[in-house]
C-alpha cells in the first residue's frame, strides 16, 4: 500500500515539474530578488550596493511617488464603482428575460477585451483632443470643448472613463450570479405582496453580496495594474502636470526609463503591500454586509 | 406589457450604441481623409478612401505585416505553452493526491493577485542575466512553465466537474495517470481549452507593457509597440494612417470574439476575470 501511495506522490509531482519550476524561476525568486534589491542601488551596470532603507526613506519624501499614489487611488475608487454600479444595472435589465440576451451581453462585453489595447489607447487620445469626437458632438450644443486629455483637471476622467468602459466582464459574472438566485423566492414574495423594488432590496442584493464583493476585489487589484493607457496617452509621461501618473507608469519610469532597479523594487513592494491591504479590508469589510445565507 | 418591452430594447440598443459609438466612428475615420477626422463626428463616411490602409501599412520602418507576424508567434507559442503546461499542473491539482497538494493549491491560488509590475524588476534583471533581452524567449518561456496561474485555475474547475468514475474505469482498465490526462481528461476539456486559448490569445495579442520592457530593439517590435511607435512619431499628423492600422491590430481580436463569444463568457463566468 505505501509502495503505491509513493508511486502516486510521484506522479503528482511529475504533473506538476513545469508548474514547480516556473514558480522558482519566474514568480518566488523575483519575489525575494525584489525584495533584497529594494534595500540596494541596483543600475544594472555594476553589482547592487547596499543602502539599507534609503530607497524606502526616499519614497517618503518623493513628491511625484505621492502624486503616482493619489492619481492612482483616484483613479481606482471612481472608476471601479461606476464600473460595477453600471455593471449591476445593466445585469439586472437584462436578467428578466429579454429577449435577445446572448446578443446584448456580447455587445457589452466587447470594450472588455478591447479596452487595454494600445489602439483603443490611440483612439481615446483622439476622441478626447481638441479637436475630437467629444468636442465636435459637443460643438453643435455651443459648448467649446477643451483637449481633455492635456488639461490637468480632466486627463484622469478620460481614463476613468475608459475603466467604466469595461462594465461588460463584471456584468457578466453579475448575470450568472442572478441566475443562481431560485425564482420561487421571488414567486414567495410576490404572494406576500412584495413590490420590485422591495424584492430587489429584500431579495435580490443580499444574495449577490457575494458577488459584488467578489467583483468588487478582482477589479480593484485590476484597476490598480492599468498600465497602457495612461502610458500610451500621456506619451510615456503620465502628463499633463503629472495628473495621469499612474503609480503603475512611474514604476516604468524609474525602473526601464531611469534603471533605477533598486528604487523600482522599493516601489514594487509598495504596490503589493498596498494591494493586499486592500484585499484585506474588502475581506474584513466584507463581514459586515456580504451575505452568504445560511 | 407590449410596449414596456418594447422601450426597454430601445434603451438597450440605445445604449449599446453609445458605447459602441467611438469603435464604430474609428473604423468610419479609417477611410476618411484625415481632415475630415477633425470635424465629421458621424459614423457613415460621405467620402470613402482606403489610401489610409496603404499608407500607413508602409509608414514604419517594416511593413505592418512585419509588426503582425511577430505578434502572432509570440502570442501562439504562448497559446500553445499555456494548454500544455496549465493542463498538466491543473490534473495534478484535480485528480491526484499528493503530500502538499492544498499547500501547492493555496500558494497557486495567491500568485493569482500578483501584480507583473511587481515581478518585472528582478524578471528583467534574470533575463539580462541570461542574455534573453531582445528576444521573444522572456515572452514564451514562461508560458511553458505555467505561469499564468488563472488557466490553472479555469481548467481545475473545469476538470473536477467531470465525472470520476470515467477515469476510475480507465484505472481499471489499467490506463496510468499520464494516459488517462491524455486520452481522456484532455477530450473532455475542450471547453475549458477552448476558452484558456481564446484568452491566452487575446491577451497576449494586447499585451503591451512586458513586451514594452524585453524587444527594445525595433526588429522584434510586435505590433501594439509598433502602433505605440507610429503614434509618438507621426502621431497628430497621420490619424487616418493610425487608425487603420488600430482597427488592423483589432481585427484578430475581433474574429476570436465573433467566434468564440460563447467560450469567453462562459470562462469569465465561471472564474470571474476579465
Amino acid at each position: 500500500m505505501s509502495k503505491r501511495l509513493e508511486r502516486a506522490d510521484r506522479i503528482g509531482y511529475l504533473f506538476l515539474t513545469p508548474w514547480f519550476i516556473g514558480m522558482a524561476a519566474f514568480t518566488v525568486g523575483p519575489i525575494l530578488a525584489s525584495l533584497y534589491l529594494s534595500f540596494t542601488e541596483y543600475t544594472l551596470l555594476k553589482p547592487p550596493e547596499w543602502l539599507g532603507l534609503d530607497n524606502y526613506r526616499e519614497m517618503l519624501a518623493d513628491p511625484r511617488l505621492h502624486k503616482s499614489l493619489a492619481v492612482t487611488f483616484v483613479y481606482v475608487f471612481v472608476s471601479v464603482p461606476v464600473q460595477l454600479v453600471l455593471a449591476l444595472a445593466l445585469a439586472l435589465v437584462l436578467n428578466r428575460g429579454v429577449r435577445g440576451l446572448s446578443f446584448y451581453r456580447s455587445v457589452y462585453y466587447l470594450p472588455s477585451l478591447l479596452a487595454g489595447s494600445v489602439s483603443i489607447a490611440i483612439l481615446w487620445r483622439q476622441i478626447f483632443g481638441k479637436d475630437g469626437l467629444v468636442n465636435q458632438l459637443l460643438e453643435p450644443f455651443g459648448v467649446e470643448g477643451v483637449s481633455w486629455v492635456a488639461h490637468p483637471d480632466f486627463a484622469l476622467g478620460t481614463l476613468v472613463v475608459l475603466n467604466a468602459w469595461t462594465f461588460g466582464a463584471p456584468m457578466v459574472i453579475f448575470l450568472a450570479g442572478l441566475r443562481q438566485i431560485p425564482a420561487t423566492y421571488y414567486e414567495a414574495a410576490q404572494v406576500d405582496g412584495a413590490g420590485t423594488v422591495s424584492r430587489f432590496f429584500h431579495i435580490t442584493l443580499p444574495l449577490l453580496t457575494p458577488i459584488i464583493f467578489f467583483n468588487l476585489v478582482l477589479q480593484m487589484i485590476g484597476a490598480f495594474q492599468s498600465f497602457t493607457q495612461a502610458f500610451v496617452i500621456s506619451g510615456g509621461q503620465g502628463g499633463p502636470s503629472d495628473s495621469t501618473l499612474l503609480y503603475t507608469l512611474y514604476l516604468y519610469q524609474r525602473g526601464f526609463g531611469s534603471f533605477d532597479m533598486g528604487y523600482a523594487s522599493a516601489m514594487a513592494w509598495v504596490l503589493l503591500a498596498v494591494i493586499a491591504a486592500l484585499t484585506g479590508l474588502n475581506f474584513l469589510f466584507a463581514k459586515r454586509w456580504v451575505f452568504y445565507g445560511s | 406589457m407590449g410596449a414596456e418591452r418594447l422601450s426597454k430594447h430601445v434603451l438597450l440598443i440605445g445604449f449599446g450604441l453609445v458605447m459602441l459609438y467611438p469603435l464604430l466612428w474609428m473604423v468610419s475615420s479609417s477611410v476618411k481623409p484625415t481632415e475630415t477626422i477633425f470635424r465629421d463626428p458621424s459614423i457613415w463616411p460621405t467620402e470613402t478612401d482606403f489610401g489610409n490602409y496603404a499608407g500607413g501599412w508602409t509608414a514604419l520602418e517594416h511593413p505592418f505585416h512585419f509588426y503582425l507576424l511577430n505578434s502572432a508567434v509570440i502570442a501562439v507559442l504562448a497559446v500553445a505553452g499555456n494548454l500544455l503546461s496549465c493542463s498538466l499542473a491543473a490534473y495534478a491539482f484535480a485528480r491526484l493526491r499528493f503530500p502538499g497538494r492544498n499547500l501547492f493549491f493555496a500558494a497557486m491560488l495567491a500568485t493569482l493577485m500578483l501584480p507583473i509590475h511587481v515581478l518585472i524588476v528582478p524578471q528583467y534583471v534574470l533575463f539580462s542575466q541570461l542574455d534573453w533581452i531582445n528576444t521573444d524567449l522572456p515572452l514564451v518561456v514562461p508560458k511553458f512553465l505555467a505561469h499564468d496561474a488563472f488557466f490553472i485555475f479555469l481548467m481545475v474547475q473545469f476538470i473536477r466537474g467531470l465525472p470520476r468514475e470515467l477515469d476510475e474505469a480507465a484505472r481499471i482498465d489499467g490506463c496510468g495517470h499520464i494516459r488517462i490526462y491524455w486520452r481522456i481528461i484532455m477530450p473532455l476539456s475542450v471547453p475549458a481549452l477552448a476558452t484558456s486559448a481564446l484568452f491566452t490569445f487575446i491577451w497576449t495579442w494586447n499585451d503591451f507593457f512586458s513586451q514594452l520592457v524585453f524587444l527594445t530593439d525595433p526588429e522584434l517590435w510586435t505590433m501594439p509597440v509598433a502602433l505605440r511607435s507610429f503614434m509618438d512619431g507621426q502621431g497628430e499628423t497621420a490619424w487616418g494612417q493610425l487608425f487603420a492600422m488600430s482597427i488592423v491590430g483589432l481585427v484578430p481580436i475581433f474574429g476570436f470574439f465573433l467566434a468564440g463569444q460563447r467560450y469567453l463568457t462562459q470562462g469569465i463566468a465561471t472564474t470571474g476575470f476579465k
